[in-house]
């Protein structure tokens, strides 16, 4: 890095200034509210909770990730779309306002005194551990593959950077004003995200609105195609032997409503969303602060599917050019990029070991395509081409294709949009991965200190030893995710994806049946939430390892359980079956135990009505 | 307030529980899921109609629902009088 490029001096002083910012008002907050910890969130305005909590929601999984995968995934990708945005309706109607009114601290907290077991407790901190860890490797993953290209390292030493800065970040912001430093996060992240997808929605249709531009006649530089842009893209991808854009699933009809069921239930199951709504005045702020929230959340998600359609065409187009005025159909209608020419933004990305170009037939020339695909697979045979020559990965480990997760950093540079856009971008990136691995180690830390050690284990143990187990924790959560994330499960947003499925099949199902089934007991919600984790766990770790180490995966064919064998789910979309699983076994168990005693049943009662709702108390 | 006050606020609130999630259940796994083969076969400019209920729609419907839920709960609030 001795020759600093005119990119390179935008990304550090982008990147410097918004960290200066965050942790300048982490102190200026620290400040101003000494000893109001736990209540950060209650002199705030609803519409910058909202923020804050967009900002504490929206994380590598949705910025970095999330577009790549429904630029591949096509109309597939959209079980991210509605299942991270859904998720919130049930948030809202079911368990914010009960849970504000309530008025404890954590999760475990309520499922404690709900189920007046301690048992119970402790299997929610397991569950809400297990959970959260899976979420903090999937951010590690979108840190490392932000820090590589920023600082142009390897994807492995980018983690190890990340790993660091996450620690000291989250030890510093992770005490007081949190809130207020994800405000400005939010601001950043959403700039970040926009801002290019409205140069390249006005580059390729015309219209500044992405969400309008992606349904827009496709008119590059100006010049009109007469085709709509989703039209050019299905062309475009299906002529390359790839799945129709449109139409393209991720596995079956089933497949794509366990995908999207698990993740709207695992949404209203995650402890560091919830946690959000114990902090705000009253039971009708609770409600608002849920629709704010979705309010900003959706400007980047109505946003991602432009972004992931018109990445997807820049970067073919890039490799290959189609033809003008030729009646050549398919592959032949493209023409390879020479290697030569490859862009700058490829070679960049190349370093990182994320994007690679292999010259499988030594023709000099760039050949992309689907060889999976039989007609294409005939057409590149009498063209010469001896397979499709993207990959990602290191040495002989090449695996075919792009590493998705570098689609939304990559995008303004295949665009050729100018430098401080792309210089943002990864700000914005890292401001999203940031805001929620110090939310969620937060979260983690507190189960850990607050709810195990605190309440069950170590009752006398004093507040600065409290902190202290919490700090440590955090720093043990960071290092497993890091190792974890060396050889994560899946692309960010997949990762993501477990940890809600986890959530799905533990907390929510113990946390609704708390509010809404007054006969519902301590040991059928002990045995729901074990028996829906356990089931989902073990899906999980049969495709991709146990505790996602590679190589521990424990597939049987040859006993029936191929890939996906249960009625074609994938892991990704099991907690949804896990949740139903937890359910159904909470029902049957507490059906032939003792109904929970008076006064838990007048508590339900009192949760269910707004009037008394006090200030949210720790004990 | 008397338990027959309590049990009709619940039962109100339930009904609107309800009747939204139903529209929310329709807007995501029905025409984004379920029926988007055949929706896809109508337009909404540029977007196949089920398509755009997947990847635009179901979203804008959500945040309506989560509006229309805090305004009714406020009205039901005012309604049995249990406002804080």
């Amino acid at each position: 890095m001795s020759n600093l490029s005119n990119l390179d001096i935008w990304t550090y002083s982008v990147v410097g200034f918004t960290f200066a910012t965050y942790i300048g008002i982490a102190i200026w907050a620290r400040a101003g509210t000494t000893g109001e910890f736990y209540v950060a969130g209650k002199g705030v305005h609803p519409v910058l909770n909202g923020m804050a909590t967009g900002a504490d929601w929206m994380s590598a999984a949705s910025f970095i990730s999330m577009a790549g995968l429904i630029a591949f995934n096509g109309y597939g990708g959209s079980v991210f779309l509605m299942g991270w945005t859904g998720g919130y309706v049930l948030l809202a109607l079911l368990l914010a306002p009960y849970l504000r009114k309530f008025g404890k601290f954590t999760v475990p907290e309520f499922i404690g005194d709900r189920y007046y077991s301690q048992t119970a407790r402790i299997v929610a901190v397991i569950c809400l551990i297990l959970a959260s860890i899976t979420y903090v490797i999937g951010q590690m993953k979108g840190i490392g593959v932000a820090f590589s290209r920023f600082l142009e390292v390897s994807y492995d030493m980018g983690l190890y950077i990340g790993m660091a800065i996450v620690a000291v970040y989250a030890v510093l912001g992770g005490m007081k004003g949190i809130t207020y430093t994800q405000i400005a996060q939010y601001v950043v992240l959403i700039m970040a995200y926009t801002i290019p997808a409205i140069f390249i929605s006005l580059n390729l249709t015309g219209n500044p609105f992405p969400q309008l531009g992606l349904g827009s006649e496709y008119a590059p530089d100006g010049v009109a195609s007469g085709v709509s842009m989703l039209a050019k893209l299905d062309q475009v991808v299906t002529e390359l032997g790839f799945k129709e854009y449109t139409t393209q699933t991720m596995g079956s009809t089933l497949n794509m409503f366990a995908y999207t069921l698990s993740l709207m239930i695992g949404t209203a199951g995650l402890p560091h969303v919830i946690i959000r709504f114990f902090t705000v005045p009253t039971v009708k702020s609770a409600r608002f602060s849920a629709g704010w929230a979705l309010v900003f959340i959706a400007i980047l998600y109505t946003t991602a599917p432009a972004v992931g359609a018109m990445a997807r065409l820049n970067f073919i187009d890039t490799l290959m050019i189609e033809k003008t005025e030729t009646t050549e159909q398919g592959l032949a209608a493209f023409e390879p990029l020479p290697g030569d020419d490859l862009p700058g933004w490829f070679q960049n990305w190349s370093q990182t070991g994320l994007l690679v170009w292999k010259d499988l037939n030594d023709d000099g020339l760039v050949q992309y395509y689907n060889d999976k695909n039989d007609a294409t697979i005939a057409e590149a045979d009498a063209l010469g081409y001896k397979g499709s020559e993207i990959f990602h990965g290191t040495g002989d480990a090449l695996k075919p294709g792009p590493d998705l997760d570098i689609m939304v950093l990559a995008n303004p540079e295949i665009a050729g949009l100018p430098n401080w856009v792309i210089a943002l971008i990864v700000a914005g990136g890292l401001a999203a991965a940031l805001s929620t691995a110090a939310g969620l180690l937060l979260a983690i830390s507190s189960a850990i200190s607050h709810d195990l050690l605190k309440s069950v284990f170590m009752k006398d143990i004093s507040e600065k030893a409290e902190l202290n187990a919490g700090r440590l924790s955090m720093i043990g959560a960071i290092i497993v995710a890091g190792y974890l994330g060396l050889n994560p499960p899946g692309f960010a947003a997949g990762t993501v994806a477990i940890a809600f499925g986890l959530a799905a099949s533990s907390i929510f199902p113990a946390l609704m049946l708390g509010i809404f089934y007054k006969r519902m007991n301590n040991v059928g919600a002990v045995a729901g939430m074990i028996a829906g984790i356990t089931v989902t766990l073990l899906y999980v770790f049969q495709h991709k390892g146990i505790f996602f180490i590679p190589g521990t995966e424990f597939l049987a064919p040859q006993l029936g359980m191929g890939a996906d064998w249960f009625f074609g789910i994938s892991p990704n979309a099991f907690g949804a079956v896990g949740a139903v699983v937890n359910f159904a076994v909470a029902f049957l168990v507490s059906a032939v135990t003792a109904p929970p005693p008076e006064h838990i049943q007048h508590l339900v009662e009192d949760v269910r009505v707004p009037r008394g709702a006090g200030d949210a108390t720790g004990h | 307030m008397t338990p027959e006050n309590r049990s009709d606020y619940w039962k109100a609130n339930i009904r609107l529980v309800t009747i939204l999630l139903i529209i929310w259940f329709i807007a995501s796994y029905g025409l984004a899921i379920l029926l988007v083969e055949p929706l896809n076969q109508f337009y909404l400019g540029g977007y196949p109609l089920g398509f755009w209920f997947a990847q635009q729609g179901s979203i804008y419907v959500f945040l309506v629902l989560i509006f229309a839920y805090a305004f009714g709960m406020n009205r039901l609030d005012k309604k049995f009088d249990v406002e804080e």
